[in-house]
């Protein structure tokens, strides 16, 4: 097989893993609208139990949204970095994201913590279910990037910037923001709204 | 200590009732037999290099049906114990085998209820189709592969890995979910099923689904992304069409059924209360959600069967399918509809008049582009020269039998005829009808259609009618009993009536119905096995044995491992008419040079990462925390291995594509 053939059948390649990626994130897309959507059935749903009122903090949910969306940022630093084929700085970008996202993580699991510490934890009430439930599946989801970025920088050692990993670089970079995105509405629709 | 190792498991999970003695026993007899058969004839190796590991669409869409085939043996007889239970278990008839009245007692017969409701929609349907599209859908646009060779070994192997995990329960644990094919809570809760039944049920549901979602990925990318030059989407073959449309609601459709069965794991394993009656639980939010999905995958169940008898009226018609962009349209507006409707199902909730009013009118609109394909069909009929063979016979018996379970349905979309019928035998004999006579018919239509371009051979024709006549009569037989039972008052699960009822004639009629079926399942063995035997003077040595109209019956028969030798080009929708009608068919005549062509390499990975889910969900129904920690370890293991191997793909170089080419076409 020839060198242009080659290319374009690694580009089609490409293409359609990019294709399937984004069909991936909408079926992740409709798991994450049915959790919100069992968030609000169950919301008020307390049965004496503390209410979002009584356990969300402002200052926490705004450091976690902060956190995520400089990590954000500097995934997309990364792929810029990756694109204009500079190795060292994508591997340094990539840490800095790790690093943001194991912060949003420890806060999370911290907030986590101090809510079954003061006896809310997910057994308490349909409401609490549905809080872990949404919240931790969004953590879930931050942990798998977080590996997905160690085994990345470990491939990026490794290969270095090949087109593979390049192409998985961009597909890593699409759920990462796609869980930003997720984020916001969990910040503004469950911890705003709940403590409005 | 003895609790983290085992977990929940006990002495007390082995077999010790008769059927999960009989069933344990029988799968380890058979089991012994198939590996002493293999390990006799030394086809380890050769099972494992060519099949096994293999990522070549053709052969993973046979190993589907073979997996479907033998599930469809699994689920038909727990039909047929069913309907024996139903025929003797009367008033003061005395019991057998321990059971109070008939032979089974109340709890043993819901099971069965159960497993025959999930096996037949997850396991024989969904698995036929898999395997149906896995053969046809590249070959019908041109690709030589799917998009992701790798996803769709996993996708089969998850399916098998769930498919194995149903009927797991036989050996370990003695018990399946006695709450119904959809398990709907509270009775599906910790506290009204404290067993390990329907975590069995959870968690073969989650494997399986898992298989169907990156089946559906898969499928979307390909269509999408492959087609040979030329073939717009409005000139897609329509089986081609209905694939997309249905792997579209299992993409929307399948995260719903994953998630909302997750969540009542939860509730069973970490104490949570998302369906529960206490501590603000809300029951009928379980019910919405799993039918938000249910309502899409009956017609995930029905759509690609739409596609095979559009291809195959068409082609034993000798005419172009009527009104091809209406079929399209009509297609597309089931899918849509298909997710306005779920509330049909439980218009009993009690949501008030004016929801039930807006389901009901949705419901009844599904009915306007099913009739638009029915009257497209019959058109197509219409002055045409039609062949009687064994698929056309499938498909008129589809066009009578879908047009009256459809009336049917149309009655039950009205709430205040479905606030009678609910739940009621008339219910199940409706979705018996659609199901049998458009999923079950379409994929023995499209079997049979399609049996020489993969084999080789075609299947028996004499036998293939005798055993179509059987199975439409038994179902005749069978179920219109069920619609007058279920206009009588018999509800669905019923596992013992009074004589007072006057309900047993008609059960026992319905018995003699399954019978007949029966029959007309061994006629279908008999009809392959003859086939085989007889295949010499069946052979298809054109590549082309019906006359067929679209792509994949433009390349040798059984079709070579590469599909294609040169990828054809499509410039309108019967594409291989048209070619034939040039004259650039048979392909003596239109010979050209050859060029290399790539192709995925084999890999056992897809079987280790659905080892692994198998194992995970195994420590899940027993809570073994270990052996979870393990399984999942494993499974991200797997894929953290796969994503460093970059050489995933092989060439096979433009010489031996025409070596092999001049061999296949010398017969």
């Amino acid at each position: 097989m020839n060198e242009t053939n080659a290319t374009a059948a690694q580009a089609a390649q490409a293409d359609r893993h990019a294709f399937g990626f984004w069909v991936y994130l909408m079926t992740d897309l409709v798991i994450f609208g049915v959790l919100f959507a069992v968030y609000y059935v169950l919301k008020a749903s307390t049965f004496g139990g503390p209410s979002s009122n009584d356990l969300f903090s402002l200052s926490t949910a705004l450091t976690n949204t902060i956190v995520l969306l400089t990590s954000s940022f500097t995934c997309g630093l990364a792929t810029l970095a990756a694109w204009s084929k500079k190795l060292n700085q994508t591997i340094a970008w990539l840490a800095v994201t790790f690093m943001l996202g194991a912060t949003f993580l420890t806060l999370e699991l911290s907030e986590f913590s101090r809510f079954m510490s003061a006896g809310a934890s997910w057994q308490r009430s349909a409401f609490l279910s549905a809080f872990f439930t949404l919240v931790g599946t969004h953590g879930l989801h931050i942990a798998v990037g977080l590996l997905w970025i160690a085994v990345a920088i470990v491939q990026l050692k490794v290969k270095g910037l090949t087109p593979s990993v390049v192409s998985k670089l961009d597909r890593f970079t699409l759920f990462w923001h796609f869980l930003d995105i997720v984020w916001i509405f969990i910040f503004t629709t469950v911890y705003l709204m709940g403590i409005m | 200590m003895t609790h983290f190792i085992l977990g929940d498991l006990t002495w007390a999970a082995l077999p010790h009732a008769w059927y999960t003695i009989g069933a344990t026993g029988t799968i380890f007899v058979g089991g012994i037999v198939v590996m002493a058969v293999i390990t006799y004839y030394k086809k380890w190796k050769w099972l494992w290099k060519e099949w096994f590991t293999s990522t070549d669409p053709k052969k993973i869409g046979i190993m589907y049906i073979v997996m479907a085939s033998v599930m469809l043996f699994r689920g038909g007889l727990d039909a047929m114990m069913i309907w024996l239970q139903q025929s003797i278990s009367v008033g003061n008839a005395p019991g057998y085998l321990g059971a109070p009245s008939g032979y089974l007692d109340a709890s043993h017969f819901q099971q069965i209820f159960t497993s025959h409701g999930d096996i037949m929609v997850f396991f024989v349907t969904m698995g036929f189709f898999f395997g149906l599209m896995n053969l046809i859908v590249p070959l019908q646009i041109g690709a030589r592969d799917l998009a992701f060779p790798f996803l769709n070994s996993l996708g089969f192997w998850l399916y098998v890995a769930g498919a194995v995990f149903i009927n797991m329960f036989f050996v370990i644990g003695g018990e399946f979910a006695a709450s119904g094919w959809l398990s709907l809570p509270p009775l599906s809760e910790i506290m009204y099923s404290p067993g390990t039944g329907v975590d069995y049920w959870i968690w073969s549901l989650q494997l399986s689904g898992l298989g169907s979602l990156l089946g559906g990925i898969n499928f979307i990318v390909t269509i999408i992304k492959m087609r040979v030059k030329g073939m717009t989407l409005m000139k897609m073959p329509l089986f081609t069409w209905t694939s997309l449309c249905s792997m579209a609601l299992v993409v929307a459709a399948f995260p719903v059924l994953t998630i909302t069965t997750l969540l009542l794991w939860y509730d069973r394993f970490f104490g949570m209360h998302f369906f529960t009656t206490t501590a603000g639980g809300n029951p009928m939010l379980y019910v919405n959600l799993i039918w938000m999905w249910g309502h899409p995958e009956v017609y995930i169940l029905v759509i690609p069967a739409f596609g095979i008898f559009s291809e195959i009226v068409a082609t034993f018609s000798g005419k172009k399918i009527f009104g091809y962009v209406s079929m399209v349209c009509a297609v597309i507006c089931i899918t849509l509809l298909s997710f306005m409707v779920w509330l049909h199902h439980f218009f009993t909730m009690g949501a008030g008049a004016d929801v039930d009013a807006f389901f009901g009118i949705m419901t009844g609109i599904i009915a306007i582009p099913t009739a638009v394909q029915i009257f497209n069909w019959i058109a197509t009929m219409f002055r045409g020269r039609i062949r009687f063979t064994t698929p056309m016979m499938y498909f008129m018996g589809f066009v009578s039998l879908f047009t009256f379970g459809g009336m049917a349905g149309v009655l039950l979309s009205i709430p205040g005829a479905d606030f009678e019928l609910h739940n009621s035998l008339f219910l199940v004999a409706h979705f018996h009808t659609m199901i049998v006579s458009a999923a079950l018919f379409g994929i023995f239509a499209g079997i049979t259609y399609w049996f020489p371009k993969i084999m080789g051979f075609k299947l028996n024709e004499k036998i293939g009618r005798r055993a179509f006549w059987l199975w439409i009569v038994g179902f005749f037989v069978s179920f219109t009993p069920l619609y007058i039972l279920g206009f009588m008052g018999a509800t669905r699960r019923l596992d013992y009536y009074a004589t007072a009822t006057g309900y047993q004639p008609f059960f026992i009629t319905a018995g003699i119905g399954v019978c007949i079926i029966a029959a007309g399942v061994l006629m279908q063995v008999w009809q392959v096995v003859v086939s085989v035997r007889e295949r010499k003077d069946n052979m298809d040595t054109t590549g082309d044995p019906w006359d067929g109209r679209t792509l994949e019956w433009a390349t040798s028969s059984p079709v070579p491992f590469y599909d294609f030798a040169k990828k054809p080009e499509a410039d309108s929708r019967d594409a291989f008419w048209e070619m034939k009608k040039r004259g650039e068919w048979p392909r003596a005549t239109a010979r050209t040079e050859y060029e290399d062509i790539e192709l995925s390499k084999n890999t056992g990975m897809a079987i280790y990462l659905s080892g692994f889910f198998f194992l995970f969900s195994f420590g899940a129904v027993w809570h073994i925390i270990w052996l979870m920690a393990l399984g999942f370890v494993g499974c991200i293991a797997c894929v953290i291995i796969r994503s460093f191997d970059d050489d995933t793909e092989y060439v096979i170089p433009a010489a031996e594509v025409e070596k092999m080419e001049t061999l296949a076409w010398k017969k």
